[in-house]
C-alpha cells in the first residue's frame, strides 16, 4: 500500500507542479492546493502508516497497550489543512476581486512585461 | 587606551543630541576632543623612546579571534600623534573655515568618526579589528568628500573614492584572514615571532597581493591612484587631514606594520619598489601641469606616497628611517599648504593659479606660512624638509649593484618635480604684483591662519633642532618598521659628499624650472589630452560594462514571469536532487515492509487519478473545481483507512468549503484560455512529471531509513496521564501544542478579516483601471 501512496504523491506533486506553470490565476490557485495535499501525505506517509489502529486510548486505560498510529503527523498535517484553507479563502476572494478590476484572468496581466510566446 | 580610541566615536554619537548647541561659535569646543587626544598620546613619548611598547587587551569576540587589542611602539606612536596633533589643528580651522555653514555639527561628527577610527587603524595589534577601523576610515572620508551632497560632483567623487578604497578593503580583507589562518593568530606581535612559516607558505604569494591590493588603493598608488585628486571636492580642511596627512598614509601605515611581519623577501620588495617608484615619478610629473592649488597638491600626495612605499619596499635600515622621517616632513608641510589653500580659496574665490598673485601684500603671514612649507617641501638646508630628502637619497644610494643609479636618479627627478609643485602651491599665490580684484582681500579669523603656521614654523624647528624628534619618535618608529634597533641621530650637516651635491643639483634645477616654466591652460590640456588611456577611464569603462552585464543578467532572471521563476526553480532541484541520487549511494527500494493492499485501496487511487486528469485538462473551470473537490475526498479517505479519523473529518470539511466558496465566488468567471502552445504544455509537463517523480523517489528512500518514535510515545504515554485526554491528536492541538493553535486561530482571523474586506471593498469608478 505504501507503494500505492508514494504513486499518489507523485501525481498530486506532478499535477500541482503543472498548474502552477500556467498562465491561469486559477489554475494557480488550485496547483496550490494540490501541491499542499501531496505535501500532507508525504508527511503522513513518512509517519508510517497503520491501519485500523487510531491514536485514541481505549476507554478505561491510560496508556496505550496496542500499537497506534502516529499522532505527530497527524496534528501536523490538521494544522497543515487549516491553514491552507485560510490561504486558499483569501486567495480565492482576492482573486475575485483582481478579476473585477482587471476583468481578466490572466496573471501576465498583472505585470507589464515585454511580449514573450509563452 | 580603549577609551582613547572610543572618545571620537563617543563624541561623534554626543553630536546628535548635542550638534545644535555646537553649530555656532562654540563649535571651536570641538577641538579639545583632539587636543586632550594629543595631551595624553605625548605623554608615551619618554618610555616608548626608551624602547618600551604598551599592550592592552579587551575582550570583545574572543570566539572570532577579534578582541579589542591594542599596542603602542614608535610607529604607532607617531601616527597617533600626526592624527591627533594635525586634527587639533584642523579642528580648530576648520570652526572658523565652516562658519556659516549649517551642518556644522554633522561636519564635526564625521571628523570625529574619522579621527577614531583612524586611531584604531594605527593603534591595533589585532588584525581583524584593524580590518574594522580601516573600513570606518573610508565611511568617513566617503561622508566627507560628498559633505557638500548638493553638489553632483561631490556625489560622485565621494562614491568613487569609496568604491576603490572598499574594493581594496574586501582584498584587505581576505589577506589579513588568510594571514591569521596560516600564522594561527590574529595579533600582529604574535606573527612577527612566526613570520618564517609565513613566508615559507604556499599561500605567501597570494597574502601579498591582497595586502598589496589593500595598502595600494587606500594610499592612492598607481593604477588606483584616481580617486585621489576626485577626493578634493571636500572641504580643504578635510582634504588637508584625510587626503594628505594621515589617512592616505594608512596604506603605508599597513604596509611598515606588515614589514617584520612578510617583508624581506623578493616578492614583497620588487612590487613595492617598483610600484611607489612608478606612483612617485608619474604623479609628480602630473603635479607640475595643474593650475589649480589642489590639484597640485593631491597629484604631489600621490607621489610623496609613493616615495614611502618606495621606501618602505627598498627595506634597509637608511630607507626605513627615511620613511618614518619623511611621514613626518610630508605631513607638516603638505597639511601647512593645503590649509593655505583653503585660505586663499575662502577669502578671494578661486584656487587657480593662472590668476593667483601678489597675496603676500594681504595676507601676509599666510604667504610667510606659504614660503616656510614650500621651502621644507624643496628641502632648503635648515628646513625638516631637507632631512628628509637627504635620508631618502642616502636610502637609494646605500643599495647594492647597478640599482642606487637607477633608485637615485628616480628620487632627484621626483624631487625636483615636486619642489616645482611646492613652489606653486606655497610661493607662486604670493609672489608677483596684486590685481586689483584682489586688492580688498583681508586676513580670517585668526584661527584660520595660525594653524598653518604653526605647522610651517614647527618644519623649520624641527628642520633646525632635528634633536626634538630623533631620538623620541622617529628612531622608535623606524625601529618598528625594521624590527631591530635603529640608533641614528639626525643630522644637518653631512660634510661635503654626494648626498648634498644631490641636493645642490635638485634644488637649482627645480628652482630654475619654477622660473622658466609657468602654470599654463596649454599644459593642463595637453596632459588632459591623456586622460582618454588613463587607468580612470578605463575603470569607467568597465564599471559601464558592468552595468550593462548586471542589467542583462537582471532582464534574463528576473523577468517578471512567476512561471518562469517557478520553472527554474523546479529544474535546479530536479537536477540537484537527481544528480544527488544518480551520484549518491545507489538508490535502494526495499518492498519488505510494504503492507498489504486491498481493492477499496486500489479503487480510491483509480479514482483520484482520474480525477486529478480531469483538473489538470479540462477547459472548463467548474470541472476543474469538481475535480479538485474529488481528490480532496479521496485524500479524506485515504486518512479513513489508515486510522486518522481527525484528518478526515478536517478534510472533509474543508474540502467542501472550498468547492463551495470556488463556486460561489468564482462561477461568473468566463472558460479558461488557452494560452500555451503544445510545445510548452509538454515542456511543463515533463518538468512537472520529473519533479514529482523525483519527490516520490525520496519517499522511498526515506521510507528505509529507521524512524525515531520517541516523541509519539512521549505524547502516547503522557496524553491521559498529563492531559487528561483520550484522542492523542487533539491532546496534542489543545494542550501540549495549545499556543500553536491558538495563533493557528489568529492567523485565520486575519485571512477572514482580509476575505470579510475585501468583499465588503466597494471601489470607486476612477480607482478601477
Amino acid at each position: 500500500m505504501e507503494l500505492l501512496l508514494v504513486i499518489l504523491i507523485g501525481l498530486l506533486y506532478a499535477a500541482g507542479m503543472y498548474l502552477l506553470l500556467r498562465r491561469s490565476m486559477v489554475k494557480l490557485l488550485i496547483g496550490l492546493s494540490m501541491l499542499g495535499n501531496g505535501a500532507n501525505i508525504l508527511i503522513f506517509l513518512l509517519g508510517r502508516i497503520t491501519k485500523g489502529k487510531p491514536p485514541v486510548i481505549d476507554e478505561g486505560a491510560k496508556i496505550f497497550a496496542d500499537i497506534y498510529a502516529d499522532p505527530v503527523p497527524q496534528a501536523l498535517i490538521l494544522t497543515a489543512i487549516v491553514i491552507s484553507f485560510g490561504l486558499q479563502a483569501f486567495a480565492i476572494v482576492l482573486l475575485k476581486r483582481v478579476y473585477v478590476l482587471i476583468d481578466s484572468d490572466d496573471l501576465d496581466d498583472l505585470n507589464t512585461p515585454e511580449d514573450e510566446d509563452i | 587606551m580603549l577609551i582613547a580610541v572610543l572618545a571620537g566615536l563617543i563624541g561623534a554619537i554626543l553630536y546628535i543630541p548635542l550638534g545644535k548647541y555646537l553649530r555656532g561659535r562654540l563649535s571651536v569646543l570641538a577641538s579639545a576632543l583632539p587636543l586632550g587626544l594629543f595631551i595624553y598620546f605625548c605623554s608615551f613619548i619618554p618610555e616608548v623612546s626608551a624602547g618600551d611598547s604598551f599592550r592592552t587587551h579587551y575582550p570583545w569576540v574572543s570566539s572570532l579571534g577579534v578582541n579589542f587589542d591594542f599596542y603602542l611602539d614608535g610607529l604607532s606612536l607617531l601616527f597617533s600623534l600626526l592624527i591627533t596633533g594635525v586634527g587639533t589643528l584642523i579642528f580648530l580651522y576648520a570652526s572658523a573655515y565652516m562658519k556659516g555653514n549649517p551642518y556644522t555639527d554633522r561636519f564635526f561628527a564625521y571628523l570625529s568618526l574619522f579621527m577614531a577610527a583612524m586611531l584604531g587603524v594605527a593603534l591595533s595589534d589585532n588584525i581583524l579589528l584593524l580590518f574594522i577601523f580601516w573600513e570606518l576610515t573610508s565611511i568617513s572620508s566617503f561622508f566627507l568628500i560628498g559633505f557638500d551632497n548638493d553638489n553632483a560632483d561631490s556625489r560622485k567623487n565621494s562614491l568613487k573614492a569609496l568604491a576603490i578604497t572598499g574594493g581594496g578593503g574586501f582584498f584587505l580583507m581576505a589577506g589579513l584572514i588568510l594571514m591569521g589562518h596560516v600564522s594561527g593568530s590574529y595579533s600582529i606581535q604574535e606573527m612577527i615571532s612566526s613570520n618564517e612559516t609565513l613566508k615559507a607558505h604556499a599561500l605567501y604569494g597570494l597574502i601579498l597581493i591582497l595586502i598589496f591590493a589593500g595598502a595600494f588603493t587606500k594610499s592612492a598608488q598607481f593604477p588606483f591612484h584616481f580617486w585621489l585628486p576626485g577626493a578634493m571636492k571636500a572641504p580643504t580642511p578635510v582634504s588637508a587631514y584625510l587626503h594628505s596627512a594621515t589617512m592616505v598614509k594608512a596604506g603605508v601605515y599597513l604596509l611598515a606594520r606588515m614589514n617584520p611581519v612578510l617583508g624581506g623577501t623578493d616578492q614583497w620588495t620588487i612590487p613595492l619598489v617598483i610600484v611607489g617608484g612608478f606612483t612617485m615619478l608619474y604623479a609628480a610629473f602630473h603635479s607640475i601641469f595643474r593650475t589649480d592649488m589642489k590639484a597640485i597638491l593631491a597629484y604631489s600626495t600621490i607621489s610623496a606616497l609613493g616615495i614611502l612605499v618606495f621606501l618602505i619596499g627598498i627595506g634597509t635600515k637608511e630607507s626605513l628611517l627615511a620613511a618614518s622621517v619623511f611621514i613626518l616632513v610630508h605631513a607638516l608641510y603638505k597639511a601647512a599648504l593645503f590649509l593655505i589653500t583653503g585660505v586663499v580659496d575662502h577669502e578671494t574665490g578661486t584656487r587657480d593659479l593662472a590668476k593667483l598673485s601678489g597675496l603676500r601684500k594681504v595676507l601676509f603671514p599666510v604667504a610667510a606660512a606659504g614660503l616656510l612649507a614650500a621651502l621644507s617641501s624643496a628641502g632648503l638646508p635648515f628646513t625638516f624638509g631637507f632631512i628628509g630628502k637627504d635620508l631618502i637619497y642616502e636610502a637609494t644610494l646605500h643599495t647594492k649593484g647597478l640599482l642606487p643609479l637607477i633608485y637615485t636618479t628616480l628620487a632627484v627627478l621626483t624631487n625636483i618635480l615636486l619642489l616645482y609643485a611646492g613652489f606653486l602651491a606655497g610661493i607662486k599665490p604670493f609672489a608677483g604684483t596684486l590685481p586689483a580684484q584682489f586688492e580688498k582681500v583681508h586676513l580670517p579669523h585668526w584661527l584660520m591662519w595660525t594653524p598653518p603656521v604653526l605647522l610651517a614654523v614647527m618644519g623649520v624647528a624641527l628642520g633646525s633642532f632635528p634633536a626634538l624628534a630623533d631620538a623620541a619618535l622617529l628612531n622608535p618608529a623606524a625601529q618598528a618598521i625594521a624590527n631591530t634597533p635603529i640608533e641614528s641621530p639626525l643630522k644637518i650637516w653631512h660634510g661635503f659628499n654626494i648626498v648634498l651635491l644631490l641636493s645642490g643639483i635638485t634644488l637649482a634645477t627645480g628652482s630654475l624650472l619654477y622660473f622658466f616654466k609657468k602654470p599654463s591652460p596649454a599644459g593642463l590640456n595637453w596632459i588632459e589630452g591623456f586622460n582618454r588611456i588613463s587607468p580612470e577611464s578605463i575603470m569607467r569603462q568597465l564599471v559601464r560594462y558592468f552595468g550593462r552585464l548586471s542589467d542583462w543578467y537582471t532582464d534574463v532572471l528576473h523577468n517578471g514571469f512567476l512561471r518562469s521563476y517557478l520553472l527554474r526553480i523546479m529544474v535546479f532541484s530536479i537536477l540537484l536532487l537527481g544528480y544527488r541520487i544518480l551520484k549518491g549511494d545507489s538508490v535502494y527500494i526495499s518492498l519488505d515492509k510494504i503492507s498489504s493492499i486491498s481493492f477499496y485501496e486500489i479503487a480510491v487511487g483509480i479514482i483520484l487519478t482520474g480525477a486529478l486528469y480531469l483538473t489538470v485538462t479540462s477547459p472548463s473551470r467548474l470541472t476543474v473545481v469538481v475535480g479538485s473537490g474529488v481528490i480532496g475526498y479521496c485524500i479524506c479517505l485515504i486518512f479513513m483507512f489508515y486510522s486518522a479519523p481527525d484528518l478526515a473529518m478536517t478534510q472533509f470539511t474543508i474540502d467542501t468549503l472550498t468547492v463551495v466558496l470556488f463556486v460561489l465566488v468564482l462561477f461568473r468567471l468566463p472558460p479558461f484560455l488557452s494560452f500555451a502552445n503544445t510545445a510548452v504544455k509538454i515542456r511543463d509537463g515533463a518538468v512537472a512529471i520529473a519533479f514529482g517523480a523525483l519527490i516520490a523517489l525520496v519517499a522511498l528512500q526515506v521510507l528505509n531509513e529507521p524512524k525515531d518514535g520517541s516523541i509519539s510515545k512521549f505524547y502516547g504515554d503522557n496524553a491521559y496521564v498529563l492531559a487528561k485526554g483520550k484522542n492523542v491528536v487533539n491532546v496534542i492541538l489543545v494542550d501540549f501544542r495549545g499556543f500553536d493553535t491558538m495563533f493557528e486561530i489568529v492567523v485565520l482571523s486575519i485571512a477572514a478579516l482580509g476575505v470579510f474586506s475585501l468583499i465588503k471593498l466597494r471601489l470607486k469608478s476612477s480607482e478601477k483601471e
